[in-house]
């Protein structure tokens, strides 16, 4: 018998009352996370993404409302679990990475005491044992002269190191799930690939499970094992990244990898592919497939429940044609 | 078919900026009801020869300190009764509406003139000219208010003109500093930017750009400084050192009612209750005129 | 921190003197402090007397310098209705008017703080409109009106506190509401606002992530940061109650300092006058420089620079 997934997220459904009506943000989602396998969740912002990571973590502001058939971590539903469980679970078992280095800081305390806090809140160890767990983690975040780093203020340092505390932060208690939203958003291009890199090793060597939300292909090329592209608040296609890249077969995916130069295969003075038009809103009812007022392909039957096309492998994806006529865009970019 | 229409372009573009300022305004209880208490104050004080029916400051030996009409013994021709000089308290106090309004707009409007120069220079200007006004402004806060105006009326005399006055040179602060920062925010953008770049006239940018952009800011501390005015007049007829009697004022009606407080909490309770709920209205208008012209500004 | 701190102080010392400059010519405003002085059933040869007595006759620059000089080291001349020096007469009634002043704040702080918090966790609810509404009301509530209901109510109708004086405890409950009242809608305003805007911040989900508790998040991370405008507003606040405490004291009859600069205004007494505006410009500007060294403390984006 297999070991039981990190996280298993089923029929996952994020609303947002607003004055105009209720915003179907997220609607109905699955996915599974196994111990060190990296999911990749990809989609424009307003997709979901981050509702959907900070739904995992039990961080959605009160106002919204949340359900799902299951939401498991480590078979624990997570769903009605009493607050004080749901938090010696976040920060010790499962953490987070936020997308806003520069703000996610708290600006009055040092980078010692927030490290200190995320193990003294989950374990029974001194202060001085809590500083010195600091040290080692901001020593593998590659973090230089650590041990004067504990008494500085988020303040004195660059967003690229602050998103390294986070990250120290984040892995103090060795979590078994590590979601990171959009972690190298905020940060120049150049860190933004110091910083992934590193979150990557460290996740070989904890061996956690992680979420990575991000928009950026690229990226996801490199570090995912398990892909799930997310459109305007639906999984529209998920499979194993070879699958994703090799075979995309929904027509969103299939515009969004067109979106990416490749080198060697874009010649100079070719345009790079767009999706013309917008994400519909998603307030009040929605039906069909969402992604229809863009795509080429789109019928009559697009405005009927779409139904989900599953291979042996997993590959999953939501549209009406099996596989569509464009499943001719492989490429795989660097 | 002319509603359809609307109807129909709202559904398209949304709402058109008229319509939503009109539902926010009447979806905003506290400004709907400090508008329409503050002009039913201003009509009573206008209208006051009018419904008092009788002279604020003619004097009756027989007709001393009778009740009100909610009390044993009122007299029908005195609806408020009248005070230890036989006063009617009624046309006191409609009387005394007059002088608060007159001495809350005015004291403002001096104020607000001086404070809206010294704000606006100091962010449009900036380096010394905004150190300056800083300064000036760090030195008013120091000061004392009720003690300097006190002092001074006292040194002037108090008259109706001067406590108005005094009161006017006292509360440019907050103008002041609302001014200037509002100034600041309005300055760097790209419309002043504009007008800088095709050429026109500093005079000309400060009055047709920057001034109608910070005017609501300015409106509503507009109505907050006439509060205050309001509030220190009453505060120093009360300490017998503002408006000297037998003018009608609010603050010195309840000085004089001191005395009979023992027996006839009335006395004090009516001007008391008429300088709340105006001072209550200018607050709320003020408050909602803030609410609905920065919406982003609330929760 | 230190230059912050240095300058901060060359511009309370700057802020000082020009204070003491504008008061004192304030009072010069009627043209003549002599025949001020002597009231209007004096002669002309008591004027002059008077004039060459306190010097009125030399230069205006003069007797400011004169009198700056002397202010410096504490001596603020004699008082003309009371015939002792101003600094001792000060000195004796500014114990009350400090305790006032302390518990007015401190009242103000214990209500504002807690109820600005619980408003700013549940924007909305009921707590929030009651905390709005005690705030609009207090704003409105002409304080020295406020008194007096007061005193009707529970000196006269209940008699449970004493109407005036200074004797005992008793006496400072009634004014110490007064004051706190007045002082007490803006600091609660400041802190709802500070602490909604805090609690919307990125570092409070990081708080909440690491799996701290609300009552944690609300008070070590959020409060902390939301309290920093808040400690300016209530040295601000608490400089302006020592110059409202005129008011209150003259109502309750608390001899204060605040009462004795209601005497020597009625009683022409001008240098006890001068003196007063200077002392409470004096206590504003020592709490507000306190209060940013304060503010530069608890937020290490000054301190550490």
């Amino acid at each position: 018998m297999s070991e039981e997934p990190i996280l298993a997220v089923e029929g996952l459904t994020i609303d947002i009352p607003m004055a105009q009506g209720t915003l179907h943000a997220v609607r109905g989602i699955d996915f599974e996370l196994n111990r060190g396998e990296t999911l990749c969740i990809v989609g424009e912002s307003g997709s979901g993404k981050s509702l959907t990571s900070l739904a995992v973590m039990g961080l959605l502001p009160k106002r919204l409302e949340c359900a799902a058939r299951k939401l498991a971590f480590r078979g624990t539903e997570l769903q009605g679990l009493p607050a004080s469980a749901m938090r010696q679970l976040r920060g010790n078992r499962m953490a987070m990475i936020f997308q806003e280095p520069m703000t996610s800081l708290n600006p009055a305390y040092t980078i010692g005491d927030q490290l200190a806090e995320a193990l003294l809140l989950h374990r029974r160890v001194s202060k001085a044992e809590a500083r010195a767990r600091a040290v080692e983690l901001l020593g593998k975040v590659g973090i230089t002269a650590a041990g004067s780093r504990l008494s500085q203020y988020p303040h004195q340092l660059s967003g690229g190191l602050r998103q390294r505390v986070m990250i120290a932060m984040a892995l103090m208690c060795e979590p078994e799930l590590v979601i990171a939203d959009e972690p190298t958003t905020a940060l120049d291009v150049t860190i933004q690939a110091q910083i992934l890199r590193l979150l990557v090793d460290l996740q070989r060597e904890m061996n956690m499970a992680m979420i990575l939300v991000t928009h950026d292909l690229g990226v996801v090329a490199r570090v995912a094992d398990k892909v799930a592209v997310m459109y305007a608040g639906e999984v529209v296609e998920q499979g194993t990244a070879k699958e994703i890249f090799g075979h995309p077969s929904h027509p969103y995916t299939q515009g969004l990898l067109r979106c990416i130069p490749v080198p060697g295969r874009t010649k100079p003075g070719e345009h790079l592919g767009s999706i013309p038009g917008i994400v519909p809103s998603l307030i009040g009812k929605v039906e069909g497939c969402a992604f229809r007022t863009r795509c080429d392909l789109a019928e009559s039957a697009c405005a009927k429940p779409v139904p989900i096309h599953r291979t042996q492998g997993g590959h999953a994806w939501r549209c009406i044609h099996s596989r569509t006529k464009k499943a001719d865009t492989e490429r795989m970019p660097a | 078919m002319a509603r359809d229409i609307d109807t129909l372009a709202e559904e398209i573009q949304g709402p058109s900026p008229a319509a939503i300022l009109r539902r926010r305004v009447f979806g905003h209880y506290g400004l709907l009801f400090g508008a329409t208490a503050l002009l039913v104050i201003v009509a009573l004080a206008v209208l006051a020869p009018l419904l008092a029916g009788h002279d604020p400051y003619a004097q009756s030996l027989v007709a001393r300190m009778k009740p009100p009409f909610w009390m044993e013994g009122s007299d029908p021709n005195h609806l408020l009764g009248t005070d230890h000089l036989g006063r009617d308290y009624l046309a006191r106090l409609l009387y005394g509406a007059r002088i608060s309004l007159a001495i809350g707009l005015i004291a403002a409007l001096i104020s607000g003139l001086i404070g809206t120069t010294m704000g606006v220079a100091a962010g449009y200007f900036g380096g010394r000219v905004d150190l300056v006004v800083t300064f000036l402004v760090n030195v008013r806060l120091a000061m004392p208010v009720v003690l300097v105006a006190l002092a001074v009326v006292a040194v002037l005399g108090g008259s109706l003109q001067v406590v108005i006055v005094v009161l006017g040179f006292l509360l440019w602060d907050r103008f002041a500093v609302v001014m200037r920062s509002s100034t600041l925010q309005v300055r760097g953008l790209e419309y002043v930017n504009a007008a800088k770049a095709i050429g026109c006239s500093t005079r000309r940018i400060i009055l047709s750009e920057i001034m109608p952009n910070i005017l609501n800011n300015l409106i509503v501390v507009m109505t907050l400084e006439m509060a205050h005015a309001i509030l220190l007049e009453a505060a120093l007829s009360f300490l017998g050192l503002g408006v000297q009697p037998p003018t009608p004022s609010w603050g010195l009606m309840i000085s004089e009612g001191k005395q009979m407080m023992l027996f006839e909490p009335w006395v004090i309770a009516i001007p008391g209750v008429a300088l709340f709920i105006l001072v209550l209205a200018i607050n709320l208008l003020g408050d909602g005129l803030r609410d609905i012209t920065a919406p982003e500004n609330r929760s | 921190m230190l230059t912050f701190a240095l300058k901060r102080l060359g511009l309370a010392v700057l802020v000082a003197l020009t204070v003491s400059a504008v008061s004192f010519s304030l009072l010069y405003l009627s043209g003549d402090p002599a025949s001020a002085m002597a009231g209007e059933s004096a002669t002309s040869a008591d004027i002059e007397a008077l004039r060459r007595l306190y010097g009125f006759d030399r230069p205006f620059l003069v007797q400011y310098a004169d009198w700056l000089f002397s202010a410096l080291q504490g001596d603020f001349g004699q008082s003309y209705y009371f015939k002792l020096p101003v600094s001792q007469l000060i000195a004796d009634r500014l114990s009350i008017t400090m305790l006032l002043g302390v518990c007015g704040i401190s009242f103000a702080l214990v209500t504002a703080i807690p109820l600005g918090v619980a408003a700013a966790v549940r924007p909305n609810s009921f707590i929030d409109r009651t905390a709005l509404f005690i705030s609009v009301m207090g704003q409105a509530l002409p304080s020295f009106w406020f008194g007096l209901v007061l005193i009707v109510i529970f000196s006269i109708q209940l008699n449970w506190l004493p109407p005036s004086g200074s004797g005992s405890w008793k006496n400072f409950i009634m004014p110490t509401v007064v004051l706190g009242y007045y002082a007490m809608p803006a600091i609660m305003r400041l802190t709802r606002a500070g602490m909604l805007e805090v609690l919307n911040a990125d570092y409070i989900r990081t708080a909440r992530a690491k799996g701290a508790g609300e009552w944690r998040v609300m008070f070590k991370h959020a409060l902390r940061n939301a309290v920093v405008p808040v400690v300016s507003l209530a040295a601000v606040q608490m400089g302006f109650m020592l110059g409202g405490s005129i008011v209150v004291e003259s109502i309750f009859a608390l001899h204060g300092a605040g009462y004795l600069a209601w005497e020597s205004i009625g009683r022409n007494d001008l240098p006890t006058v001068q003196a007063l505006i200077l002392v409470f410009a004096g206590f504003y500007i020592v709490f507000t420089f306190l209060s940013d060294l304060a503010n530069a403390w608890l937020d290490p984006r000054i301190r550490v620079g």
